[in-house]
């Protein structure tokens, strides 16, 4: 192709970017001037190039469209949407054509015949003056389109004639036209889109002058001696030349070579330092440490050259975002953040369509219309946000919008009826796993799911194609408030830093991108590999790790003396038998520990380890795609020169682990990050003071219950009535044991746990304090022991949850009236709303109701509670105490029953004051029960009575 | 070092004879046949060389190796012609040819010397060929004593319709 075309199409393509961007801006600030300029100016330059090159069909499109932009300019016509859409489309036909060029080097066959009238006409309109609405003067002058057209084509002779005389006023006016906060220097002969486009257009042709020789009769006058003779600042001229001098056009195909040469050169750099430290003194040392830093900076230099802000990946956005906006007819505001982020180019190329995608999507179905959005109480506008950041060696782009989130019951239903799983998988499945669903292949149709879920369309195309280039792909719901979606790239595919592994005498590399980290697997210790059947499997902190044998998986010999082997066979025997464990404990120590680690990785949402021999240092590598004939093994992604020297090949992640079964429904709620756990709200974290007394077994209580830590001197310590009593701030604390622990001795310091309520406190003596920590209070094992609430695992070890409650009683007999003794623990799933102001009585009471198999929700005031009710929860009984701050009881009961939602939902009264009087008050407010507050048996009782004697009555939003 | 050594750089067309018609052919020996291979299209001679075993992969392909900093697909060409494997050692030799912009290492028993030869001796393959052969072969030269298979290389390196599981 003709260089001078070729540099044309380049330019012109890029500008149309910029003015695609541009116009949507002039949209929403119809009156700004300097957008106005930018705009006439990039259709002028176009136009212009055209008629040197000899393009007439495009000239004219591009002349009725800069016709258009001048009326506009000059105020004789105003902005609106019509127009703008109308322009916008006269770019997408200097598009087409264009594209035709590219292809073709000649311009389509066809006439413009549709689109030039109407051009025209809006010109002829700005001409004639008339205040007409345009669109309506557009529908109106439909039918004279025929005799338009005929004076399009009488105009056409005139069009093709020389254009020289034109472009001079114009240029005068651009070169005076003012332009705020023009930049100094442009780094990348690709230009940024954040550039102003007056700098930038100034750019193209100054360069077109000083590169290609041809044009410089056209883009002199134009851009260079006009610039000097016209401009009144001087001081302008030079810099804008400076800009000109300082970025050059390089091809994709130099650069890329170059980028293979260094490649090359860091092997080569990654072999010498390897020679260099097995030799220790050399004369080479220093000199190679200096070729080290040179190549490195030369590496990083070269990278840069292929880096491009990620702005260019989004420029298409507000057009798309636009366009979409008028055809579904909703409000949209596209955010976009961090467009200078800047990335590989060849990762650039691979995320464009994803991104598009999903902003899509977001569009489409994410957003709702404005009436739907001002009934859910939103703005009208809907907003999409797309922002893009370093974060350690990879770009995070975030996609989000406020909509409607993603419809988990839909998700499931068509999961269901999509065979993906069954029902009673879908049951045992968290929110977040639901969501992964939309990643399948089965959700991809377009019909299906905006009848299903609205969201979807391709996803999982979208995750294969992040998922190719070694990114991750995340993805938060929530109902009503909106979907985002998180994507994690490297910054650059060509050099990755990877972990080098062996496994049956073979090293492989695995990207470190995908490196979640190493355990060390060694048979009898914390981290032994245990067996399913023939799955081995991993214990790894609070989860199982399902574990992929590298060696089975690439059937390889197993080497003389294998660590592995022995090291399962040992866990194998452990399984199977009593001896087994002894044997693996202390059978072989050094074989089990020498060998065997495990990489724990993560694809997607997916985490798995794979059992590999050695591991060794990380590497950085440079990825080289296998021979045509190896590229059908899945498992490997590529293959590397090592520092050594020796080839070795690139694990694929993703690949191993599809072949390991079936993953891409992630099935592990490890994937669910720990913020999200917390967010999820079924297991609500408790901090919880850990603590040592009688045996070793680390016990619990809730650290709200806990007033102070003490430690007190034994020698302080009276007695009085029969009961050990410390002298504390005036006040006499009992002071108690638990059960079971040895005689206190008569001197030194002991720590206390002081739980305090209202004016009273007591202390619990105790043998340590541990640690305090947060975890989630799933009491497993209820106990059958006074003063034990049960067992829960907390921080990986079973702890006794101790029972305040029962201590408090020992030591204020009138504390609470009754023992402690468990009613009724089979009412499982029934939701229980405890309103206390008090944290020790919520503390206390919401552990002592779930032990009984209630579902507690503690809140601290009656307002919360109501709260609640707006939100649409539900329950089967609430537990309100009397006396609150703000709303008391009795006031809440009566809200409640002038609820429609909770007016039936029992309400059970728990109050300190238990008169009849009090419980005729409670009764006539609605209250089912009065309960002394710390009568506990009778509390159990009757919620029991009351949840089972009415099941007519029980959930309250019905 | 790793690399394998390389015993002959075959560079350009300075070993083409200057007789016009005549073509140069690097010869060499698998199961006591002698082949050839256009000398255009050899790019290199190894011998030895460490070789990355590939998983999986099939068994023709014995491994990748490192020749100047490009990776280069090892070949077993006994395995590919369904001949059986010769036991591996450090004198295995290999010829380097190049194919759509990959590198490809053929080990072959013995490497000879590169022959000049005349086409009016060149022939097709007689249709009673073993069907291996005769998918690899692009023709038999009739030398004075011996015949030489002609190894059509880029049917040899096509996976395509031929691999096997």
């Amino acid at each position: 192709m003709d260089d001078l075309l070729s540099e044309f199409l380049t330019e012109t393509n890029e500008s149309l970017q910029l003015l695609d961007t541009e116009l949507v801006k002039l949209e929403q600030n119809p009156n700004s001037p300097a957008l106005l300029d930018n705009i006439f100016r990039v259709m002028h330059t176009i136009k212009g190039t055209c008629g040197f090159l000899d393009l007439p069909r495009l000239e004219s499109v591009a002349h009725a469209g800069e016709n258009v932009l001048g009326k506009i300019r000059e105020g004789e016509l105003t902005v609106n949407a019509t127009r703008v859409s109308l322009i916008l489309e006269c770019l997408d036909r200097i598009r087409y054509i264009l594209a035709t060029l590219e292809e073709t080097e000649a311009e389509p066959e066809g006439q413009d015949t549709d689109l030039i009238p109407r051009l025209e006409n809006l010109v002829e309109v700005a001409e004639g003056a008339e205040p007409v609405e345009d669109a309506a003067a557009l529908d109106e002058q439909e039918p004279d389109w025929g005799s338009a057209l005929a004076e399009s084509e009488e105009a056409e002779p005139e069009l093709g004639g020389p254009e020289s005389g034109e472009p001079e006023p114009d240029w005068q006016e651009a070169a005076r036209a003012p332009q705020p906060g023009e930049p100094g220097g442009i780094d990348a002969p690709a230009v940024s889109q954040s550039l102003p486009a007056a700098a930038r257009s100034r750019e193209v042709d100054v360069e077109q002058a000083s590169q290609c020789p041809p044009c410089a009769p056209h883009a002199a006058p134009s851009g260079g001696a006009q610039e000097g003779a016209f401009h009144p600042n001087a001081q302008e001229a030079p810099r804008e030349s400076q800009v000109a001098s300082q970025s050059i056009r390089v091809s994709l195909d130099l650069l890329e070579n170059l980028m293979t040469t260094v490649s090359e050169l860091v092997l080569n750099r990654n072999q010498l330092l390897q020679i260099l430290r097995n030799q220790k003194e050399t004369d080479f040392a220093a000199p190679l440490q200096r070729l080290n830093h040179v190549v490195s900076e030369l590496q990083e230099g070269v990278m840069k050259t292929r880096m491009q802000p990620i702005g260019n990946a989004w420029s298409k956005l507000p057009r798309i975002v636009r366009d979409l906006s008028q055809e579904l007819n909703k409000k949209i505001d596209l955010r976009m953040r961090g467009e200078e982020t800047e990335l590989d180019r060849q990762v650039l190329d691979l995320i464009k369509d994803p991104l598009t995608h999903m902003v899509r999507n977001s569009a489409d179905h994410g957003l709702e219309t404005p009436a739907e959005r001002l009934a859910a109480g939103k703005p009208e506008v809907g907003t999409i946000s797309v922002h893009a950041y370093h974060e350690g060696g990879h770009i995070i782009i975030e996609i989000g919008d406020d909509g409607r989130g993603l419809n988990v019951e839909k998700i499931k239903a068509k999961a269901i009826s999509n065979g993906l799983t069954t029902e009673s998988e879908i049951g045992n499945l968290s929110e977040q796993q639901i969501l992964q669903f939309v990643f399948k292949a089965g959700f991809s149709t377009a019909d299906q799911v905006t009848a299903v879920s609205g969201r979807g369309v391709g996803m999982d195309v979208v995750r294969s194609n992040i998922e190719q280039i070694g990114g991750t792909i995340e993805l938060a719901s929530r109902m009503m408030e909106g979907t985002k979606f998180t994507v994690k790239i490297p910054l650059t595919l060509a050099i990755v830093s990877a972990l080098i592994v062996e496994c049956g005498g073979e090293r492989f590399a695995i990207p470190q991108l995908s490196v979640v980290e190493l355990v060390r697997a060694k048979g009898g210790s914390e981290n032994a590999i245990e067996w399913i059947k023939d799955t081995p499997v991993l214990r790894l902190r609070d989860r199982l790790l399902p574990l992929v044998n590298l060696r089975e998986l690439l059937r390889l010999e197993p080497p003389e003396d294998d660590g592995v082997t022995a090291l399962l066979e040992d866990a194998k025997g452990a399984a199977k038998g009593e001896g087994g464990a002894a044997k693996a404990a202390d059978g072989d120590p050094d074989h089990a520990d020498t060998k065997g680690f495990i990489v724990v990785s993560q694809v997607g949402t997916y985490t798995f380890g794979i059992i590999v021999d050695q591991v060794f240092d990380t590497e950085e590598i440079v990825v080289k795609p296998v021979a045509k004939i190896l590229r059908n093994i899945p498992l490997f992604s590529g293959n590397t020169i090592l520092g050594d020297g020796r080839v070795v090949m690139i694990l694929d992640p993703n690949g191993v682990a599809s072949s390991s079964g079936d993953i891409t429904l992630a099935e592990s709620e490890d994937a669910v990050s720990d913020k999200q756990r917390q967010s999820a709200g079924d297991e609500e974290r408790v901090a919880m003071l850990i603590f040592r007394a009688v045996s070793k077994a680390p016990k619990a209580v809730p650290l709200a219950l806990v007033a102070r830590l003490e430690e007190i001197d034994m020698k302080d310590v009276e007695f009085s009535n029969g009961q050990r009593v410390v002298q504390y701030r005036g006040h006499l604390t009992p002071l108690i044991q638990m059960e079971g622990a040895a005689d206190l001795p008569e001197e030194g310091k002991r720590p206390v746990l002081v739980f305090t309520d209202r004016e009273r406190s007591m202390g619990l003596v105790v043998d340590e304090i541990v640690d305090i920590v947060e975890a989630p209070m799933n009491i497993e094992l209820a106990g059958e022991r006074s003063g034990l609430l049960g067992s829960a695992v907390i921080a990986e070890r079973a702890t006794d949850i101790i029972d305040a409650g029962h201590y408090l009683t020992q030591a204020f007999a009138d504390w609470f009236h009754a023992e402690d003794r468990h009613a009724d623990k089979t009412s499982t799933g029934k939701r229980v709303l405890l309103i206390d102001d008090s944290p020790f009585f919520r503390n206390l009471l919401a552990p002592l109701l779930g032990v009984a198999g209630y579902d507690v929700t503690p809140v601290d005031s009656a307002d919360r509670a109501l709260e609640l009710c707006d939100a649409g929860e539900s329950f089967d009984v609430i537990v309100s105490d009397i006396e609150m701050p703000g709303m008391s009881g009795y006031e809440l009961a009566e809200t409640l029953r002038n609820k429609s939602r909770w007016s039936r939902t029992p309400l059970i009264a728990l109050s300190s004051h238990a008169s009849p009087k009090d419980m005729e008050r409670g009764r006539a407010a609605g209250f089912r029960d009065y309960v002394a507050k710390f009568d506990r048996e009778t509390l159990l009782d009757t919620l029991h009575d009351m949840l089972h004697d009415d099941p007519n009555e029980t959930r309250g939003a019905a | 070092m790793s690399e394998g050594r390389s015993l002959t750089k075959f560079s350009g067309g300075q070993l083409v004879a200057a007789t016009q018609g005549t073509q140069d052919y690097v010869t060499f020996m698998i199961a006591k046949q002698l082949f050839g291979i256009p000398v255009l299209q050899v790019q290199d001679v190894l011998a030895g060389g460490n070789i990355t075993c590939i998983p999986l992969a099939p068994k023709e392909v014995a491994g990748v190796l490192n020749l100047r900093g490009r990776i280069v697909t090892a070949i077993d060409v006994r395995l590919r012609l369904g001949l059986a494997s010769r036991k591996r050692s450090d004198d295995d030799m290999s010829i380097v040819v190049e194919q759509g912009g990959e590198l490809y290492s053929l080990r072959v028993d013995e490497v000879g010397e590169v022959l000049n030869l005349d086409p009016t001796a060149f022939g097709r393959n007689p249709p009673t060929l073993d069907p291996k052969f005769r998918e690899f072969s692009a023709g038999i030269y009739r030398l004075k004593e011996r015949l030489l298979v002609v190894l059509d290389v880029d049917r040899l390196l096509d996976y395509k319709g031929t691999q096997a599981a």
